[in-house]
């Protein structure tokens, strides 16, 4: 296992050129293109903004503005959930190498995170955009920890995403339990409410223990809220955390690899 | 010298499907039988205790039906399923011809594409970029290398596949019945790379339906039949034995669908046909009318069955039933017959007919002038060619006795199938006996036709 672990690194180039092909093929033949990748946050920043601001608005006053506010929660969730739903059947849509090439499955799972990932980042674009627009400058110092949370995440997420992978061959109903589990995911993380708020408050202990929780709420600090970042610690433990995760998924990947080629 | 591939006592078994299946999911996580229900429980044994080796260098081919095991050999090799049991061992590097283009992304242009292939071939950037016009060209593809290669017909897409296979420059080349991706230009040059891959001391290992690509160009051959070997060694050796296979399985059938034909026509035309018999007398005047095109005269039997045809059989070189002829060999033709009553009119009648329903051959005793004095109760009659002289192809037999004026005791038209088999892949009908001689200012290579 350690051994294939260590391959993965020999991998990075086809890892990298394929993430390029993803990016690539996605929008290919689309009149918009690359465009999407800023267009789709976007629109999802004005719906969002327009549900909680002027339907159903926010109360708490430290959400100010609160469109922001959501955004710098839901921008990683969006890579989060995507990427799990793109992992989950990417050995089955990759079928072919699998069966046909000898070819590294773990690469795949991987590459749909990373994929996600430079969404993500294509996000932040916007993101930035909108916080030069309100004024709202993060603080610098916190910016530091910028790195160390998408880090975390993308150490969580390939996690998950290998071990959903894997297992998706074998009962392919994991894809529909999946997307009904995100939605449920969603709404259970602090992401369109702030945590602080007095009827999460009472739920305390069940959002310490949704990993998302401590994500969300790191980038909310990072990004968002001034003032110096009060949840590294649970950050730290989280990363801590999500590599022995990594580990665990890897090896039940591992166990479940010879048997792919023939259940795709 | 070690050998580049080694196979040991492996055995392969896919799972079924259909059978048992994970009951929910729930249930094996609770049970922790994940593992465990991957376990196959109900196997097809794709490969059975097979065992070989390929010499470094050597060009080895395996042949055999389709389902025998060849790609499932193939895929252990490499690397792809892992045997069930006993051991697989590859030295130096590999490329699979296997699934062409398999990595291939339709949305993209062929230039990304030929760079992704590579890479996941186990090329660097560099290497591709060293090889890319070669790859192009190889390819016969450079005005569309820009063009998403979901715009390609499949045999571009096959080309463009095979050709960064190919130049991934493996120790040892796994091949899977890919010759038949191009138009003979394309074939050639494919052979051609094999062979310098030959010259550079590769190894290749071939899995082919392409007997003659394995006798000129294997070293080595192994035929495998329902996941066992049945026998390696010499190619034209393999490769005989083989055949001789076929020809048995072939035999049955030929001998299943006469029966059959036979059976059918039996049927039908007692109901159908014994009224037709005054006005069929004209058209069956004729045992073998030329123009008649195979598939669109029906087959069938009808007559009157005064005399009646109770069995029809080939006969071989030794005297023995048989369905398949080799060129050039003797063949009979037995007609056995019952008279119901003694008779002084009768003639007895055969034609041949190739798969375009072209009369090759057709006679009766009537025509060569036999006179007919007497027939009676049992009655067997053979028509025997020393020399078929036919080129490969599935024939259909007329049979026939009638009277001189053309009446039908019992037509049997159609009913018979035989099969020439034949090494030379000439053309036509008939293939006269025949041989060829030069003046000595032309000259030929000895041995076989290496490309």
């Amino acid at each position: 296992m350690l051994s294939n672990l260590a391959n993965l690194l020999r991998y990075r180039g086809l890892i990298s050129s394929l993430v390029a092909r993803e990016l690539k093929a996605r929008y290919r033949g689309s009149v918009f293109g690359f465009l999407w990748s800023f267009i789709n946050p976007l629109l999802l920043l004005l719906i969002y903004s327009f549900v909680f601001t002027t339907i159903i608005p926010n109360e708490e006053p430290k959400t100010r503005p609160y469109a922001l506010f959501m955004f710098c929660g839901i921008l990683p969730w969006t890579w989060f959930a995507s990427s799990l739903s793109d992992a989950a059947g990417s050995l089955i849509a990759g079928g072919n190498l699998i069966k046909k090439v000898l070819f590294p499955a773990e690469v795949l799972p991987i590459v749909s995170v990373l994929a996600n990932m430079v969404h993500f980042f294509l996000g932040l674009v916007i993101l930035i955009v909108f916080l030069i627009v309100y004024r709202h400058p993060p603080d610098a110092w916190d910016l530091f920890w910028f790195p160390i949370a998408v880090l975390v995440q993308l150490v969580f997420t390939c996690a998950l995403g290998l071990l959903l992978a894997a297992l998706a061959v074998h009962f392919r109903d994991i894809r529909d339990i999946l997307a009904n589990v995100l939605t449920l995911w969603f709404f259970a993380t602090p992401i369109i409410y702030p945590y602080f708020q007095a009827n999460v408050q009472k739920f305390r202990p069940l959002f310490n223990a949704n990993p998302f929780t401590h994500l969300a709420i790191s980038y909310q600090e990072i990004l968002f809220f001034y003032g110096p970042i009060g949840h590294w610690r649970w950050l730290l433990a989280l990363g801590g955390g999500s590599l022995v995760l990594f580990l665990g998924c890897y090896w039940v990947f591992d166990r479940l690899r010879d048997s792919f080629a023939e259940a795709v | 010298m070690t050998p580049a591939i080694t196979l040991a006592n492996v055995s392969k078994a896919y799972r079924r499907y259909g059978g048992k299946q994970f009951a929910t999911l729930k249930s094996a996580f609770l049970q922790r039988s994940i593992l465990r229900d991957l376990q196959p429980s109900e196997t097809f044994p794709a490969l059975t205790d097979v065992s070989f080796t390929v010499a470094r260098g050597a060009t080895y081919g395996v042949i055999g039906r389709n389902g025998s095991g060849k790609s499932t050999a193939l895929k252990l090799v490499a690397g792809i399923t892992k045997p069930t049991s006993g051991t697989v061992t590859v030295r130096g590097r590999i490329s699979a011809l296997i699934e062409l283009g398999a990595g291939f992304h339709p949305e993209i242009s062929g230039r990304e594409n030929i760079f992704i292939n590579g890479i996941m071939l186990g090329l660097s950037k560099r290497e591709i970029q060293a090889r890319f016009d070669d790859i192009v060209d190889f390819a016969e593809l450079r005005e569309f290398i820009d063009a998403p290669v979901k715009t390609y017909s499949s045999g571009m897409y096959m080309r463009l596949g095979f050709a960064v296979a190919i130049h991934v420059d493996p120790d040892v080349l796994l091949v899977d019945e890919v010759l038949a991706v191009g138009d003979e230009g394309f074939t050639h040059k494919c052979l051609d790379k094999f062979a310098e891959f030959r010259r550079r001391n590769k190894t290749i290992l071939l899995v082919t339906h392409s007997l003659n690509l394995v006798e000129r160009f294997c070293d080595e051959a192994l035929w495998l039949d329902a996941g066992r070997a049945m026998t390696h060694g010499d190619p034209k050796r393999v490769v005989g034995a083989y055949l001789t296979k076929v020809e048995e399985g072939e035999e049955k059938l030929l001998a299943d669908t006469t029966a059959k034909a036979v059976e059918h026509a039996g049927h039908g035309g007692r109901v159908g046909r014994v009224g037709q018999v005054g006005e069929d007398t004209e058209g069956t005047k004729r045992p073998a009318d030329p123009t008649s095109d195979m598939f669109t005269a029906a087959e069938g039997r009808w007559g009157s069955r005064e005399v009646e045809i109770t069995d029809v059989a080939f006969l071989g070189r030794d005297g023995e039933p048989t369905f398949v002829v080799h060129s050039g060999d003797p063949l009979s033709i037995r007609v056995k017959v019952r008279a119901v009553r003694p008779t002084d009119d009768f003639v007895f009648g055969v034609g041949i007919f190739n798969a375009d329903g072209v009369c090759c051959y057709g006679t009766n005793t009537f025509l060569e002038e036999m006179n007919p004095e007497r027939l009676s109760g049992d009655a067997e009659a053979t028509f025997a060619v020393d020399s078929l002289d036919l080129v490969e192809g599935t024939y259909k037999v007329d049979v026939a006795i009638h009277k001189r004026d053309g009446f039908p005791y019992d037509y049997h038209r159609l009913l018979y199938t035989f099969r020439v088999k034949s090494r030379v892949r000439d053309v036509g009908i008939y293939r006269p006996r025949h041989r060829w001689s030069f003046s000595p200012t032309v000259q030929f290579k000895s041995g076989r036709d290496d490309r």
